[in-house]
């Protein structure tokens, strides 16, 4: 947003460019929990893009990005975040997309030092580098700080208006942000994409090593975003809803996985991942049970449905918390 | 000038936001597409999205936990 408004400051018209992995936090969540249904539900993209008053594409990534996350040639951050592999991937495509559409250069908003793997001083040149943007890449923000790119040799963009901002401190970038008037400033922190965060990644992980393969599918990747997920065996997995909005999200995965909710008493609605026969389904209806309103009860009654909406009713005893063992849990 | 429809039901945002952007990029000026969607950000995101690019939004609505927004082509 700062960046963007630096340069455009200067009379240059930029136009932005969002790219979805499906790994992008806002959006799906907000949207599926009604517990978070109190935040904005803005998509902040979006905003910043009509706060500037300038054009956002945004575009679907999702495909070609699995090569970034499961074979990045830099290696993963705390997670599973593929993030130097990531910014450059992401640069090559602005690129290309800026050759197809008549622009001269790209602006990112990155600061060295910023973040621990893919701002600091050194890797900025390998992004520039492994990009193929080279020279054409400007960082508005710690321009004064790189060295100088085409568009400030050329007097495209004037180097002096641009800055030298470093470091972890926001506090350049909030002054900056004042100075331009923006009263609501929207930066993200880190927390825009799943892969950053530790539960997620290991979510991510563990259905690899059940599948024995790294891969994944877009319905993967939002499933892994809801619910509790419990392994009770190596070849099959649970997800249940933790409340209304989970479940009328996950409903709509029903004709894809067999899926069981408490038929006597209410509860959550569970999706079956992988592979479970009938000694399993029970099982896993009695966990299920321990997570509706029949938990203190002795039986309960709970509806197995097929992927072709075949239902049948078992009975089972609810299972303690402390039969539960803890490695289960995803 | 020609009507569409666009049932981007199940996806969650930015995705309905995505597949309404790559349609409208095939239709004309003055044509009008209808929306379905089940993400209510959509609510929020099409009509964003639509200002940003100039679109009209001439109508939103809820209906049985479906959305649908309905837009012209500038
Ligand atoms: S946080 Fe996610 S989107 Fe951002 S650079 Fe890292 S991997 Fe890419």
């Amino acid at each position: 947003m700062l960046a963007t408004k630096a340069v455009m400051e200067q009379g240059i018209h930029v136009e932005g460019i969002n790219f979805f992995t499906g790994f992008c936090v806002e959006g799906h969540t907000h949207a599926i929990r009604k517990r978070d249904s109190d935040k904005p539900k803005r998509n902040n993209s979006l905003w910043v893009a009509e706060q500037l008053g300038i054009k956002l594409h945004i575009i679907d990534i999702i495909e070609e990005y699995k090569q970034v996350l499961l074979n990045p040639k830099h290696g993963y951050g705390a997670n599973m975040n593929p993030c130097l592999d990531c910014k450059i991937f992401m640069v090559n495509k602005a690129k290309q997309w800026m050759l197809e559409n008549g622009f001269d250069f790209i602006i990112t908003g990155e600061v060295i030092g910023q973040r621990p793997m893919s701002q600091r001083k050194q890797t900025m040149p390998i992004v520039a580098a492994e990009s193929g943007a080279d020279d054409l890449l400007v960082r508005p923000l710690c321009a004064k700080n790189l060295p100088a790119t085409l568009p400030e040799r050329e007097g495209w963009i004037d180097r002096n208006q641009l800055f030298d901002i470093t470091g972890r401190s926001r506090k350049p970038q909030f002054a900056l942000a004042k100075q331009f008037g923006f009263t609501d400033f929207a930066q993200p922190a880190g927390g825009c994409c799943f892969l950053t965060d530790e539960s997620y990644s290991l979510k991510l992980v563990d259905l690899w090593k059940a599948r024995g393969k790294r891969d994944y599918e877009l319905d993967d990747v939002m499933l892994l975003k809801v619910g509790r997920h419990i392994r009770p065996k190596p070849h099959f997995k649970m997800i249940i809803a933790r409340e209304d909005g989970e479940s009328q999200f996950m409903s709509g995965y029903k004709k894809e996985y067999i899926s069981m909710n408490c038929h006597s008493h209410r509860g959550p609605l569970v999706l079956i991942d992988g592979t479970a026969d009938d000694d399993d389904l029970h099982l896993a209806a009695q966990i299920l049970a321990r997570y509706g309103q029949g938990r203190e009860a002795e039986q309960v009654e709970v509806t197995l449905r097929d992927q072709q909406g075949n239902e049948r009713n078992i009975v089972v005893k609810p299972l303690l918390e402390n039969e539960i063992p803890k490695e289960w849990f995803v | 000038m020609s009507q569409e429809t666009l049932n981007v039901r199940r996806m969650l945002c930015p995705l309905p936001v995505i597949r309404t952007q790559d349609k409208v990029k095939t239709l004309q000026s003055g044509d009008i597409l209808t929306v379905e969607c089940t993400d209510p950000g959509v609510m929020q995101d099409i009509p964003a999205w639509c200002r940003i690019n100039g679109h009209t939004v001439l109508e939103t609505r809820a209906e049985n936990s479906e959305y649908v927004i309905v837009l012209q082509v500038v």
